[in-house]
Order: structure tokens, then sequence, then C-alpha cells
């Protein structure tokens, strides 16, 4: 889109990025802490995307290097969404795992490994 | 800077967007909050698009809006976790937590993106998120890892069966 | 005609594109909830409602010409969903009062838009800039992202409800819609493979072609080929159990859940229910016919073929050519109408499945055959490219009589051991799927690897 700096897209990943780091700190329910970290792969993921879009470095001026160039950054997107699917695939599993032993899934009282 | 209807339109799905990542944390029902996460992820959707990543933004409704999030929505429901209130209130933990963030956002930002407010641009072709670009791309000089995420796909499946199936 | 269309504001181009799409779906739900009614009627050897709509003209009316006077004019029942709905919107409007009130009223809206949306890059006939409302590169895809939106208003409605039906009508719904789709998406991707474009708009004219690729005076209708025949099976299966109609309407089982998803609903939230789920229907509809049935085309035959060739036929085809132009629309209705036909004929045929059966039908059938065929059709079309069409239809015919002949041995030999093992299939994948309280634990795991294959 004209008119929008990449400096907009980065400012908006930045603070869904941060609202992710915040999540996971403060947050004690499992399943919100994973969202959080979905927010996080998303934040950087339109990262990605905006950085290709823009290509504001000297070396890729021309179009056709851009246009090749720019399909590193969609790549990229594209492998960060299938590991996260399985990401939440496994991840969930744990969750109705833990679930199932201990009914109770408040992180702080999962202490087993603390020695 | 002037302001064009598009930087509007960006300001108003960018500003969506970050009300729903606020919301992600703040709530403290967990059906909300994952409601919060589906309209954040489908408004992320609307900015691809803006961004004429037409075949990311797509795949982005099909993959995080249509399944993942219905997943977890799923879980939520069938542990029945949207009532448990883990409280937010006094706790220590969430002032630390703001600290953090404050101190990272402005850290990241102070030095990132001062040096590119210059930068309004696109340079690349309109059409790079077509289909056929990305699937050219994938298919030719990112064939490699694409066999590699299918295995990493493949062994998240054998794994959350693994985990879920009670006997096997 | 174009001319004068293109020459408008785009603004004002989308917004006549979009009304004429929806406007017209939202008259057809009235019609397909009447059609559906009187159907059953018949199926059930009964009459269904005829009685609405029935006008009787009076002998003291004046404007009445006397040759009429005392008839009465019946519209068989035409009126009815009128009634229908607006008996349902003055209705009393009861909210429980646990509910979580936010969510409970966004529910239906949620239910209501996806199904409007859904068809929104289905042409409805050949007439370029009116229709579809966005001709988009990512057609086909659109489909399978707003399909998979649906979910919500189910889930969501289920959960707001506070109510124990409710939220397990929910819960069945999102892992059944969840877990067709996968079949739906591997379906679609053996037509996209087909034509070489996510266009729906190609779709249709890629059927125009002739038909496997040799048969010149027939077009190539998708459901006339034998991938596309697979395809359209299972399409048409996870179709049905997309829009939660019979027999997979497991969400709403009165005789389990009372109402299911919607106990709690009523009043003009009800009501936009079950618009929704019409709308859904005539929208599936619609993309059925035009990715298999060479949208709104008269009938698998190149008209414009045939009239280029002379002789005594091609006045004929010229002829059924201007047909097949200009009454486009009337075919795509006609079409939907008979996918619609065959929904109803399911419902008032087949009883509701178990829930490990809905499960195994999608997991265990539906979506191995999709990739199978898959499979087979770029095999066919890769062969199409090296040899000739005919030499590569002969091939893959064939590969598919083989597939099938295998199957039948594969699962003749499994069922011979099952059994010598004292335990037939079937109670061996109950076990398995351990339907316990009707809540599906086990279930997650396979629903969970729907993100990993999307």
């Amino acid at each position: 889109m004209n008119g929008v700096p990449l400096a907009a897209y980065l400012a908006l990943g930045l603070f869904m990025f941060t609202t992710g780091v915040v999540g996971v700190v403060i947050r004690r329910s499992p399943i919100v802490i994973f969202m959080c970290i979905e927010l996080m792969l998303n934040a950087v993921n339109l990262t990605f995307l905006a950085f290709a879009r823009y290509q504001f470095s000297p070396l890729t001026r021309d179009a056709s290097t851009a246009a090749q160039a720019s399909s590193g950054g969609q790549m990229m997107v594209i492998f960060v969404m299938a590991v996260a699917a399985a990401e939440v695939a496994v991840g969930l599993g744990i969750i109705m795992a833990i679930f199932r032993q201990r009914e109770n899934i408040d992180l702080d009282e999962m202490n087993l490994l603390r020695g | 800077m002037t302001l064009t209807p598009e930087l509007l339109i960006f300001a108003a799905m960018a500003g969506l967007a970050a009300a729903a990542a606020v919301g992600v944390v703040a709530f403290n029902n967990a059906v909300r909050s994952a409601l919060c996460l589906v309209l954040n992820f489908f408004v992320l959707a609307g900015l691809y698009f803006t961004l004429n990543a037409e075949m990311l933004g797509i795949t982005q409704i099909v993959v995080y809006t249509g399944a993942i999030m219905v997943l977890f929505l799923f879980v939520i429901m069938l542990l029945n976790l949207g009532s448990t209130s883990l409280d937010l209130k006094n706790d220590p933990r969430v002032v630390t937590g703001l600290a953090l963030g404050v101190v990272l956002f402005g850290v990241v930002a102070s030095q990132v993106l001062p040096g590119l407010l210059s930068v309004t641009k696109p340079n690349t072709p309109d059409t790079w998120g077509a289909p056929q670009n990305v699937g050219r791309a994938l298919f030719t000089s990112y064939v490699v890892p694409l066999e590699a995420v299918g295995i990493l796909l493949l062994l998240g499946l054998v794994g959350s069966i693994l985990l879920a199936k009670r006997r096997i | 005609m174009a001319e004068w269309f293109n020459n408008l504001h785009p603004v004002l181009q989308a917004l006549i594109r979009s009304l004429t799409f929806v406007g017209p779906m939202l008259v057809m739900v009235a019609l397909v909830i009447w059609f559906e009614r009187r159907l059953l009627g018949w199926f059930q050897d009964r009459q269904g409602p005829n009685r609405v709509g029935t006008i009787t003209l009076r002998h003291r009316d004046k404007w009445v010409p006397p040759f009429l006077k005392g008839k009465k004019i019946s519209l068989q029942g035409l009126i009815q969903p009128f009634a229908d709905i607006t008996k349902l919107v003055v209705k009393e409007e009861i909210q429980p009062s646990a509910a979580d009130l936010v969510i409970y009223v966004i529910g239906p809206g949620l239910a209501l838009f996806p199904s409007i949306v859904l068809g929104a890059t289905i042409p409805w006939g050949p007439y370029k800039p009116l229709t579809p409302v966005a001709d988009v590169n990512i057609g086909v895809l659109w489909i399978l992202a707003i399909a998979s939106l649906g979910v919500y208003g189910v889930v969501l409605s289920g959960y707001a409800s506070n109510n124990k039906y409710s939220l397990l009508g929910g819960l069945r719904s999102s892992a059944q819609l969840i877990s067709y789709e996968l079949g739906m998406g591997i379906s679609l991707a053996c037509i996209v493979l087909a034509t070489g474009s996510l266009k729906p708009t190609d779709m249709v004219t890629a059927q125009q072609e002739a038909l496997w690729g040799f048969v010149t005076p027939l077009a190539n209708w998708f459901i006339l080929t034998p991938h596309g025949f697979i395809a359209a099976i299972v399409f048409f299966i996870c179709m049905v159990a997309e829009t939660n109609r019979a027999p997979f309407d497991l969400p709403e089982a009165e005789n389990e859940l009372v109402a299911g998803y919607h106990t709690e609903y009523s009043s003009a939230k009800f009501a936009s229910y079950f618009m929704g789920e019409y709308a859904a229907m005539i929208v599936y509809g619609g993309i059925f016919t035009t990715v298999f049935l060479g949208g709104y085309h008269l009938a698998p035959i190149r008209f414009e073929y045939l009239a280029q060739q002379g002789g005594a036929v091609s006045t004929l085809a010229a002829g059924l050519h201007w047909a097949d132009f200009w009454l486009a629309p009337l075919w795509f209705l006609g079409k939907v109408f008979l996918i619609i036909f065959v929904y109803i004929w399911l419902r008032a045929t087949l009883p509701r499945m178990r829930y490990d059966q809905l499960m195994s039908l999608g997991w265990r059938t539906l979506l191995p055959v999709a990739t199978v065929n898959l499979i087979v059709v770029a095999m066919w079309l890769l062969l199409q490219r090296l040899l000739n069409p005919a030499l590569a239809f002969g091939i893959a015919v064939a590969t598919f009589g083989l597939l099938y002949w295998l199957l039948n041995a594969v699962l003749g030999t499994v069922r011979g051991s099952s059994e010598l093992a004292g335990e037939p299939l079937e109670s061996r994948s109950v076990r398995l799927v351990s339907v316990k309280a009707n809540v599906p634990v086990p279930e997650v795991a396979e629903a969970a690897t729907e993100g990993g294959a999307a």
C-alpha cells in the first residue's frame, strides 16, 4: 500500500510481540500463554512480510532481483505457519494429557521436575 | 508524511489488531482471550492483503482462524477452562511484566524505527504475492525446506495422536 | 451494456454486484424452505404446508371479473416461509440469565455472515463485469477460508448459552467441521490441479473444453471425468457435513441434545441461524455447480464448437448456444435446485450417524480417497502432456480400476482377519474412539492434525 511507511507495520509487529511477551510473563493459564506465543509468531510474520514487501536495501533495487529476493520473506511466513500448526497440535495434546492427570492446569503448580 | 486514505485504513486496521492483542492478555476469561486472538488474526490477514500478499493472507485465515483457533476453542470448552479465573489482580508479576514490556518496546522502537521512517514506497512488484509466484518459489528454490516442514508436520501428527490416545 | 456498467463508479459497481448476488439469494432462502417442507411431505407421503397464500376471490368484490368470482387461487403454500419468519420475529425473546451476553449476541451474526460471504467468488452467468462479486486470484481458497469461519457461530453460541446441551452441540460441531474441511480442501485441490487455476471463472471455462481431452463435441464437465467424479462425491459428502445437514446434523441432534447449539436461542436470533443454514445450502450448491457441474452452462455439449462445424446440427447448436448464453442464470439456478433436492433426499432417507461413524468416515475414508485421487490426477495430467490424451485417459481409468480392486482385496483381508480374531471391525473402532458421555476426548489429536495438513 503506497503512503504507509514501513515503520508503521514494524511498530504494529513490535507492539504485538511485546504484548505476547507480557502475556507469557503475567498469565498463569497455559492455554493463554500458548495463545500469547501464537501472537508473537504472528507479529514476526507481519514483520517478515513488511520487510519483504518494501525491500529498501539498495542491492535489490531492480525489479527482477527484488521479486526473487522478496519470495524469501513469504517462504519464511509459510514455514512459520507450518511450524506453529505442528506446535499447536502437540502442545494442546500435552495440555490435554496434563489435565487428564491432574485436573488442574495452573502453571505455577507444575513443579514436579524441580527437584 | 501526508494523511492519505490508505494511511487511514491502515491506522484503523492496526488499531483494531493492537486492541485485540491487548485483549488476549487482559481478559480473564479464556474464551474471550481466544476470540480476541481470532479477531487479531483476521485483521492481520487484512493487513497481509494491504501488503499485496494475497496468498498468505488467505492462508492466514485458513490456517490460523479456521484451524488453529478452532482447536484452541475446542480445548478450552472441552476442559471447561473458560470460567476458571487464574486472576491477574494482586499479582506482583503484573507489574514486572508490564515494566518488561515497556522497556522492550521502548528500546527496540527507539533503535529500529526512526531510521526506517523514510521508507514509504514498496519496491516489489504488485503481483509478488499471487499464488503462482508463491508456488513457483516454494517448489523450486525452497523445495528442500518444504520437504523438511512436511516431515515436521508428520511428526507433529504422530506426536499428537500418541499424546491423546489413552491406549494404542 | 458492459460499457455502461464499466463507466460507473467502482464503489457503485461493487454495490450492484453484491446486491444482484445477495438479494436473489435471500429470496431463494424462503423458496428453499418451502421446497424442503413440501418435498419432505412428498417423501413421507403427506401434504406438507399447502395452505398459506391461497387467494380467495370473493363474490362481493367489484374488481373481480365475473368468471373468476368465488374461485380460489392456490399458491401451494408458497407464502409459508414468510409466515414462518414473521412468527419467529414477533415471538418473545428469551435470554438465559447466566449467558455470556456479548458472545451470545454476536453468535447468530457470526453464523449468518460466512454463509452470505461464501459465494462471493462464484459466477452465476457469463456476464463478466457483473458477476462474480470478486473475481480474485484466490477464489477457491476464499471458499475454504470463509467456510472455515462458519464454525465460530456454532461453537460460540454453544459456549455462550451456558447450557450443557448447547456446549455439547458446539463441541461436536467444531470437531466435525474441522475434520470435513480436509476432505473438502483436497477434493477441491484435484480440480485446481486439473484446471491449473484457483479462479472459479477459469474452472467454468476449463469445463467447456473437449471431454477427456479428445471427445470434441462434448464438454469436459468435471463430474464426467473419473477423477472429478470421485472428487465430486467426496466434496458433496463434506459439503453436507459442513452445513450441518442430515445425516451429519449431530450438533443439533434433537433426540440427544434438545436442539444443540441453538437450544437457548429464540425469536430473531433463532431465525438468523435458520436462514444461515439455508443460505449456506444454496451457496454450497452454487459452489458444487461451478466446480463440478459446468457452472452456468446448459448441458455438457459444446454448442459453440458444434455451431462452427456447419451441417444440419449447426443451426440448432447456434440457437442453443444463444439460450446457453442469455439464460445462463436459469441453468445455474436449476442445477443449484438439483443439489438442494439431493440434500433433502438425503435428509429424508438416511438416519443420523453416530459420532464415531462420523469421525471414521471423515478421517479414514474421505481423506485417503481424496488424497489418492489427487495423486492419480497428477499422474494423468503428466501423461496427457507426455503421451496423447486418449492413452492417458485409458491409463487413468485402468489405475482407478486397479486401485478399487486393491482396496476391495485389502478390505476383504482386514475384515476376514478381524472376524477370525472374534471381533468385527465396527466394534473395534467403537472401542478405539471411546465415546464417553458423548464428549469426544481422544478425537482432539486427530482434529489437531488439521492445522498441520492445512
